[in-house]
C-alpha cells in the first residue's frame, strides 16, 4: 500500500463523514436530548414513565411484525429457492416481478389493499357474484388485514437477499451432495440451506425492522383500532407537547430493533467476515 | 488390475444445443483399472465421466455397471463418488464433517464414522486437520479432503475430473504418485479425466485418447506412444514429426522423398498414409551416410538435450539430440526401421503440419486471413 492511497482514504470518505454526522449522528442526538427532557425542561425520566400507556402498542407492533416476518419467510424462502433453479433468463423475469411492486409508492400500495379487502370492495364483489348478494367476508379492519399489509409490502425484502445468497451458491456443491448420496431434499436441508443462513437473517432483519416501526398501514387496513408504535410515534411528533415522548418511544424502539438484530445476528456466523448481504 | 467388466458405455451419444459433444462412445472399463480419459478440451471427455456419475443423462445408448442399466438411476444411488474439479468441498462443514458427509447420510454410527474418517486422514496424509475450516486449507489440502470425502463411502468407482488442474507444478508430480499409491492400496477402480498428456501417461493402466467427441485410441501408455494410429493421437501425446508418405508395399514406405523399411504391414499396395517419427528417435549421423539431410534453422538448449529444428526438403524436422549444433549446419539424418510408425489417414491427416510454429494457434494469429478458432 502506498502512502497516496492511504492519504486519499479520508478524503473518500469525507462525504459519507458529512451526511452521517447531518443526517444520522445529529438527529439521534436530538431524539435522546428531547427523550430525557422533562415538561419543566430539565433531565428527567418522565417521558419514560408515560410510555406505560403505551405498553399495548409496542407489544402489539413486536407480535404482529414477528407473525408478518415468519410468514415472509415461509412464503419468501420456497419463492427465492424456485427462483434460483430457473434458468438464467427467467431468473430475472421472475426478480423483476417481485421487485415490481416496490417501484409503487407505498402509502399506494396500501390504499389499493383497502380497497382490494373492504366489505365492499374487490374481493368480495366478486365472491358477492359467485355466492351470491348475502356472502360477505369480513376482512377489513382486522388484525390479520394488517399483518397481510405488512407482508404485502415487506415480502420482497425476504426474497431478494435469501435470492442473492442462493444464486451465489456453486451449483458444484449440490452435484457434489447428490454424489454422496443425498437425495434433492436431503441436498436442500443438508447444503443449500446451511449455505443460506446469511441470506435469511438479512430477510429477517429487512422484514421485521421495517415492519414493527411501521405506520400508516394499520391506520388504513385496521381502521385506527390497533395502534402499532409506528403510529403512536407519528401521533406523539404531530403535537409540539409530546414531542418529548415520542423521542422517548422512538429510543426503546431503537433498543428493541438494535437487541432484535444483534440476536439474529448470532445465528449467521459468515458475518464476521464483514459486508452486509442485501 | 483384471479383465472383469465393471462398466460398459455402448453406443452413447450427447448432444448440447444441437451441438453434438459425443459421437457413440464405446467403452469398457475393468475392475481395479487406473483409466484415464485424456484430450483438448471440449472433446467430451468431462462429459463422458459427468454420464457415468449420473449428472448427464446420454440421448443414446447405455451406461451398463456391474451387468445393470443404470441409465435412469439417479446420482445419489450410484456406487460412484467423485473428485471435483475445483474440489466442491462444502464450506459451512470442517475438514472432519467434510469426509464424514457421505457416512452421516447412510446413518453410520458415531463411533465407526470416527474410524473410518481417522483412516481416511491417515490414506492423505492429513491427520491433524480435523477440526479445521476448509477455506484455510491450501489448494493441495483441500484437494486431499475431497479425495478422502469420496474415499470414504467405498465407492466402486472413484470419478477424478481434472484434479489436479489447479496444483503447481511439483505438488502435481507428487500428488500423481500419490493417487496412483492409493488406487493401489484401495484397490478401486479410478476414471481419471485430464488433458495432460505426460500425467496420463504417468499414471493410467489404460488411456483414452479423445477428440471431436469420438474415442481416437484405447491402449496402455506405451501403446499409446509408441503406436498411435491416427494423425491426432501421434500430434497430442508428445512431440512427433508427422508427414505424408505412401506404404509402397508391406515393410516398405516412402516419405520426404526417399524409401525407408519400416516394421508396418497390412496396407493396401501404393495406399496414402501418415507416418511418425518421434523427435528423440531420430540419429544424426554424417551427410555421407544419411538416409535425409538437411538444414538447421533453430536450436533450443533443454537441458539434458537440444531440440533442433531442420529444414529437409522444406519440412520442418524437430530433432532431439546431446550434440550441439548451430543454426545454418548442415545435417545428415538416419531412421531405423522400428522408429518408423505408419497410421491410416484419418479426418485428422495434415492437420498437424510441421514445425515452423510450435502450435496451430500460433499459425491463426500470424495469419491476417484466418478465422479466430473460438
Amino acid at each position: 500500500m502506498t502512502g497516496r492511497t492511504r492519504d486519499a482514504r479520508p478524503v473518500a470518505a469525507a462525504p459519507h463523514m458529512v451526511w452521517a454526522v447531518l443526517f444520522i449522528i445529529a438527529p439521534l442526538i436530538f431524539v435522546a436530548v428531547y427523550s430525557f427532557r422533562g415538561a419543566d425542561g430539565g433531565f428527567s425520566f418522565e417521558n419514560f414513565a408515560a410510555l406505560g400507556d403505551y405498553t399495548d402498542a409496542f407489544v402489539r407492533s413486536a407480535s404482529y411484525s414477528l407473525i408478518a416476518t415468519v410468514i415472509c419467510l415461509v412464503i419468501g424462502y420456497p419463492l427465492a429457492y424456485a427462483i434460483s433453479l430457473c434458468s438464467p433468463r427467467t431468473q430475472r423475469v421472475l426478480i423483476m416481478m417481485v421487485m415490481l411492486p416496490m417501484w409503487i409508492n407505498f402509502l399506494i400500495r396500501t390504499y389499493a389493499i383497502m380497497k382490494l379487502l373492504e366489505d365492499t370492495g374487490f374481493i368480495n364483489g366478486t365472491l358477492q357474484k359467485i355466492f351470491g348478494e348475502d356472502f360477505e367476508l369480513h376482512m377489513i379492519n382486522t388484525p390479520g388485514a394488517v399483518i397481510f399489509g405488512m407482508v404485502y409490502d415487506y415480502l420482497p425484502y425476504m426474497v431478494l437477499p435469501i435470492y442473492t445468497v442462493l444464486s451465489k451458491i456453486d451449483p458444484k456443491l449440490g452435484e457434489a451432495a447428490a454424489d454422496l448420496g443425498c437425495s434433492k431434499v436431503q441436498t436442500l436441508f443438508r447444503v443449500t440451506l446451511p449455505l443460506s443462513v446469511s441470506g435469511v437473517v438479512s430477510g429477517i432483519t429487512m422484514v421485521f425492522v421495517p415492519s414493527i416501526s411501521t405506520f400508516y398501514i394499520s391506520q388504513k387496513l385496521g381502521g385506527g383500532q390497533y395502534l402499532l408504535i409506528g403510529d403512536a410515534i407519528e401521533t406523539a411528533f404531530a403535537s409540539t407537547s409530546t414531542y418529548s415522548v415520542g423521542a422517548a418511544m422512538s429510543l426503546v424502539l431503537m433498543v428493541i430493533v438494535l437487541i432484535s438484530t444483534f440476536i439474529m445476528n448470532r445465528f449467521d456466523k459468515d458475518s464476521s467476515k464483514g459486508g452486509v448481504v442485501i | 488390475m483384471n479383465n472383469e467388466k465393471l462398466i460398459e458405455l455402448r453406443s452413447i451419444s450427447k448432444s448440447y444445443d444441437g451441438e453434438q459433444v459425443l459421437r457413440s462412445i464405446n467403452l469398457d472399463i475393468h475392475r481395479k483399472e487406473f483409466i484415464t480419459l485424456l484430450g483438448p478440451s471440449g472433446c467430451g471427455k468431462t462429459t463422458t465421466l459427468r454420464i457415468i456419475a449420473g449428472f448427464v443423462t446420454p440421448d443414446e445408448g447405455d451406461v451398463i455397471f456391474d451387468g445393470k442399466r443404470i441409465n435412469d438411476l439417479p446420482p445419489h444411488r450410484r456406487n460412484v463418488n467423485t473428485v471435483f474439479q475445483r474440489y466442491a468441498l462444502f464450506p459451512h462443514l470442517n475438514v472432519y464433517e467434510n469426509i464424514a458427509f457421505g457416512l452421516r447420510l447412510s446413518k453410520t454410527p458415531d463411533e465407526e464414522i470416527k474410524t473410518r474418517v481417522t483412516e481416511m486422514l491417515t490414506l492423505v496424509n492429513l491427520r491433524g486437520f480435523e477440526k479445521r475450516d476448509v477455506s484455510s486449507l491450501s489448494g493441495g489440502q483441500q484437494q486431499r479432503v475431497a479425495i478422502a470425502r469420496a474415499l470414504i463411502n467405498r465407492p466402486e468407482v472413484l470419478l477424478l475430473d481434472e484434479p489436479l488442474g489447479a496444483l503447481d507444478l511439483k505438488l502435481r508430480k507428487d500428488m500423481q504418485v500419490e493417487l496412483r499409491r492409493m488406487q493401489q492400496q484401495t484397490g478401486i477402480t479410478f476414471i481419471y479425466v485430464t488433458h495432460d498428456q505426460e500425467e496420463a501417461l504417468s499414471m493410467s493402466d489404460t488411456v483414452v485418447v479423445m477428440a471431436n467427441g469420438e474415442i481416437q485410441q484405447i491402449g496402455t501408455p506405451e501403446k499409446i506412444y509408441n503406436e498411435p494410429e491416427n494423425a491426432f493421437v501421434a500430434d497430442f501425446i508428445g512431440e512427433s514429426n508427422i508427414l505424408n508418405g505412401t506404404m509402397i508395399k508391406d515393410y516398405t514406405v516412402s516419405f520426404a522423398g526417399q524409401t525407408f523399411t519400416c516394421e508396418d504391414a497390412g496396407f493396401e499396395p501404393n495406399e496414402p498414409v501418415d507416418v511418425v517419427v518421434r523427435p528423440e528417435d531420430i540419429d544424426i549421423v554424417p551427410v555421407d551416410k544419411a538416409m535425409l539431410t538437411g538444414e538447421v534453422t533453430a536450436v533450443t538448449f533443454k537441458g539434458d538435450y537440444y531440440e533442433i529444428i531442420a529444414d529437409i526438403d522444406n519440412f520442418k524436422w524437430m530433432i532431439e539430440t546431446t550434440d550441439a549444433f548451430r543454426a545454418g549446419d548442415t545435417i545428415g539424418i538416419s531412421i531405423d526401421p522400428y522408429e518408423i510408425q505408419v497410421m491410416k489417414k484419418s479426418e485428422f491427416s495434415g492437420m498437424f503440419g510441421d514445425y515452423s510454429t510450435f502450435s496451430d494457434e500460433m499459425d491463426h494469429l500470424s495469419d491476417p486471413d484466418g478465422e479466430a478458432s473460438e
